[in-house]
C-alpha cells in the first residue's frame, strides 16, 4: 500500500517548530496508528488462540472487504469534503450490478456497452443528486435518502433475487486475479483513490471543493461556483459506486438487487470517511484517511472473523470504536485551537 | 427571550394576509409555518375520500389516527433533537431493542407490566442521556453518535436475545397500541394509542411554550449566541435527546401492542421521524421549524402509506411514491424559504 505523506489540510508554509504538531494533527494520522496497532494486537490474539490473522486467504478476503467499501467511500469522502452526504450508495451499488450484469448477459463482447451503461446511469443519479441538493435548495440528507428510497422501489419492485450474468473475462480479470495476495480489484480502488488524493490535493477543483465544505459562503464570495463544485462532486461519487457495482457484478457473477443495502454501504462509507478523519460538517480531510478507515473496519471484520466472534457483539464493538475515534479528533481538534486561540 | 418563528408560508396563503412582507414576525411557537404541509395532508385526504368515503367515518378514522400515533410521537422527540440542531438516528434501533427487551423481561407475565414500562422509560431516558452527553461534552457529531448508538443498540438486543426475540408480551402491555374504549358515543370506538398521542401532545406544547422550548429553538439557531447570553448549551441539547428517548420509548410501547415483537419492529423509523419533521417545515440545521408541523409531517406519512395501501400501489413501488413525494415537498417548501 502507497500512502501519500501525511499534510496539512490548507496549504500553508510550515515553520519547522510546526511540522510535528502539523503531523500529529492530520487527521488522517491517526488511523494508520489504529490501523497498525490493531493489526499487531489482533495478530497476536489470533496467534494465541492457536490460529493466523496473516495467512493468504485471509489477506485476500479481507482486501475484496476493502474493494467495495472503498470504492464507495471514496465518493463519500468528495461529497463529505465539500459539506454534503449522499446516502443513495447503498442503492446506486445495487443498480450498478444489475446493469453490469444484464448488459453483459453472459457474454464478454458486451463488456464495453455494459461498462458505458453503468457509468451513463451512474453519472446521471449523481446528477439528480447534485441539482437537488444545489438547485433545489433540498438537505442533502434529504435528497439523498429521497433518491434512495427512488431507486429502493425500483429494486424491489423489478427484482427477487439475482439478475444478469457478468461475462467471464470480468470474472476471471476484476473478480478474482490476484497479484500475490492482491486483489486487481484492490490495486483498482488504490487507483481510484490517488486519482482521487490527487484531484482533491492538487487541482483547482480539490481546493474549491475544500473551500465550499469548509464555508459556503466565503468560497461564493471568492468566487468559487458552488454549485458547479458540489453537482461534480455528487457525480463522482456516484460514478465511484457505479465502478463499485461492476468490480460487486464481477466477484458474485451476477447483479444483486440487495448487495448495497444488506452490506450498509451508506453508513459503512459514511463510517470509514469519519474514522478517516474527515469532519462531516466538511472542509476537512481527506482521502488517505479514508483509505486508513476502510482497511481498519476490514481489519477488524478479519479478526472478529478469525475469532469466531459473534456478529452482533462485532456490532456493538464497531459502534463504540467509531464513536470513541471521532471523539478522539474532536478533542485533538479542541487542543489544536486553544494552543493557537480562537481563530485557528 | 422570545423566540422568531420565521414562517413565510403564513402570509402566502392566509386569506387576509397581505403583501408578502407584512408577514407577522412573531408567530406563536409551536404553529409557525404549516401551510404547506396542511394544504398537502388535506389533498391525500381528499385522494383517500375519492376512493373510500367511508375512511372518514368516525370510527375508522380514530383508528387511522391511533395507527400513526407511533410515528406522531417520535416526530415529536425528533423535533426537539433537529431544532437544536442535532440528528437522533438512533430512536429506530431503540424501538426495537426496547419491544424486545420488554418482551423477554415480561415473559407473559401481567403483573411484570407496570415495572416493566417504568423501566422501558428510564431505558429510553439513558439512552438519550448517552446520546445527548457523548454530543455535547465530548463534541461527536450527533449523526455519527446516533450512528454509533444505532450500531451498539442493534448489535447487543440481536447478542442478548441469541438470535431471535424471546418471551411476549402481556396483554395489559399491548392494551396500549391495540385497545380501546369501545361504543363511545358518536365516535364508535376510541384507540387507547390516540389518548396516549393527546396527552403527549399537551406536554409537548408545554415544554415548546416553557423556557426551555425557546432556549432550544436559539441554541438551535446560533449556539454560539445562546451560550453568550448565558444559556446552557450542553444542558438544553442534551434534554433535548432525553425527550427523543423517551419517545421512542413511549412509540415502542404503541408499536409493540399493535405489530407485535421483532427485530423489525423499529427497522427504518429513525429516517421516517426526520423526514415527517423535514416535511412539517423544520429546518435540518436547528433554529427553525414548529413542532405541530412536525406532527402534521407525520400524519402526512401516515396518511400517504394508507392511501397507498387503499390505491393498491405494489408493496415494493410504495418507497418510490415515498421518495418521490419527500422530495417534491420539500423541494416546494425550499424554494418558498427564498
Amino acid at each position: 500500500v502507497t500512502i501519500a505523506p501525511p499534510r496539512t489540510q490548507r496549504t500553508r508554509t510550515l515553520a519547522p517548530h510546526r511540522l510535528r504538531s502539523a503531523i500529529t494533527a492530520d487527521p488522517g494520522w491517526g488511523v494508520f496508528v489504529a490501523l497498525f496497532l490493531t493489526i499487531a494486537i489482533g495478530g497476536i490474539i489470533v496467534a494465541l488462540k492457536g490460529g493466523n490473522l496473516f495467512t493468504q486467504s485471509g489477506t485476500v478476503s479481507l482486501l475484496h472487504v476493502a474493494t467495495a467499501l472503498g470504492l464507495v467511500a471514496v465518493g463519500q469522502s468528495l461529497v463529505i469534503l465539500g459539506g454534503s452526504l449522499d446516502l443513495s450508495v447503498a442503492y446506486l451499488v445495487s443498480l450498478s450490478t444489475l446493469i453490469a450484469a444484464e448488459t453483459m448477459a453472459g457474454s464478454n463482447t458486451n463488456i464495453l456497452p455494459a461498462i458505458l451503461l453503468v457509468v451513463a446511469v451512474s453519472a446521471g443519479i449523481g446528477l439528480v443528486n447534485g441539482l437537488l441538493v444545489t438547485k433545489a435548495r433540498i438537505n442533502a440528507f434529504i435528497a439523498t435518502l429521497g433518491v434512495g428510497l427512488l431507486l429502493k422501489g425500483y429494486l424491489e419492485n423489478g427484482y427477487d433475487g439475482p439478475a444478469g450474468t457478468t461475462a467471464p473475462a470480468l470474472v476471471q480479470s476484476l473478480g478474482y486475479q490476484r497479484v500475490g495476495p492482491v486483489p486487481v480489484a484492490f490495486l483498482l480502488l488504490l487507483v481510484v483513490a490517488a486519482l482521487a488524493w490527487f484531484v482533491v490535493r492538487r487541482s483547482r477543483y480539490g481546493h474549491h471543493l475544500i473551500a465550499v465544505g469548509g464555508d459556503a459562503d466565503v468560497a461564493r464570495l471568492s468566487g468559487v461556483r458552488n454549485d458547479r463544485v458540489l453537482v461534480l462532486t455528487h457525480v463522482l461519487c456516484s460514478l465511484c459506486c457505479g465502478v463499485a457495482g461492476i468490480y460487486l457484478a464481477s466477484r458474485l457473477g451476477a447483479g444483486a438487487p440487495r448487495v448495497g443495502t444488506e452490506s450498509f454501504y451508506d453508513l459503512e462509507s459514511i463510517a470509514a470517511v469519519v474514522l478517516g478523519g474527515t469532519a462531516l460538517a466538511g472542509g476537512r480531510g481527506g482521502i488517505t484517511g479514508t483509505i486508513g478507515g476502510v482497511l481498519f473496519l476490514a481489519t477488524i471484520d478479519s479478526i472478529f472473523n478469525q475469532l469466531a466472534v459473534d456478529t452482533f457483539f462485532k456490532q456493538v464493538v464497531r459502534g463504540v470504536i467509531i464513536i470513541a475515534a471521532v471523539a478522539i479528533y474532536a478533542y485533538q481538534l479542541r487542543n489544536r485551537r486553544a494552543r493557537r486561540g480562537p481563530m485557528a | 427571550m422570545s423566540t422568531i418563528v420565521d414562517g413565510p408560508q403564513t402570509s402566502g396563503t392566509a386569506p387576509a394576509g397581505g403583501p408578502a412582507d407584512r408577514r407577522p414576525r412573531f408567530t406563536v411557537p409551536g404553529f409557525g409555518g404549516v401551510a404547506p404541509i396542511a394544504g398537502i395532508l388535506l389533498l391525500l385526504f381528499a385522494v383517500i375520500a375519492f376512493k373510500q368515503p367511508d375512511f372518514f367515518a368516525p370510527a375508522s378514522f380514530l383508528s387511522f389516527l391511533g395507527r400513526a400515533a407511533p410515528i406522531i410521537i417520535l416526530a415529536i422527540g425528533q423535533y426537539f433533537v433537529i431544532v437544536s440542531g442535532e440528528f437522533d438516528l438512533s430512536v429506530g434501533s431503540l424501538v426495537t431493542a426496547q419491544v424486545v427487551v420488554a418482551a423477554r423481561l415480561i415473559d407473559s407475565q401481567p403483573e411484570r407490566t407496570w415495572p416493566v414500562l417504568l423501566l422501558l422509560l428510564l431505558f429510553g431516558l439513558a439512552i438519550g442521556a448517552i446520546n445527548g452527553l457523548v454530543t455535547t461534552i465530548l463534541q461527536v457529531p450527533s449523526f455519527i453518535t446516533t450512528l454509533g448508538m444505532y450500531l451498539i443498540l442493534v448489535g447487543a438486543v440481536y447478542l442478548w436475545s441469541e438470535g431471535s426475540p424471546k418471551g411476549e408480551l402481556s396483554e395489559t402491555f399491548r392494551m396500549f397500541g391495540n385497545a380501546g374504549f369501545e361504543e363511545v358515543p358518536v365516535l364508535g370506538r376510541v384507540p387507547y394509542a390516540l389518548l396516549v398521542v393527546l396527552v403527549v401532545t399537551a406536554l409537548t406544547f408545554v415544554i415548546t411554550r416553557s423556557d426551555f422550548g425557546r432556549t432550544l429553538v436559539a441554541v438551535g439557531d446560533n449556539p454560539r449566541t445562546a451560550a453568550l447570553n448565558g444559556v446552557r448549551v450542553w444542558r438544553t441539547k442534551t434534554i433535548a435527546f432525553v425527550l427523543s428517548g423517551v419517545a421512542a420509548a413511549i412509540a415502542a410501547v404503541l408499536l409493540g401492542g399493535y405489530g407485535g415483537v421483532s427485530f423489525q419492529a423499529g427497522a427504518g423509523l429513525e429516517f421516517t421521524a426526520i423526514t415527517a419533521v423535514v416535511l412539517g417545515g423544520v429546518v435540518l440545521g436547528g433554529g427553525r421549524g414548529s413542532v405541530f408541523g412536525a406532527m402534521l409531517g407525520a400524519l402526512v406519512l401516515e396518511t400517504l402509506f394508507t392511501a397507498m395501501n387503499i390505491y393498491g400501489v405494489s408493496g415494493a413501488l410504495k418507497s418510490a411514491v415515498q421518495g418521490l413525494i419527500i422530495l417534491a415537498a420539500v423541494a416546494i417548501a425550499a424554494r418558498r424559504h427564498r
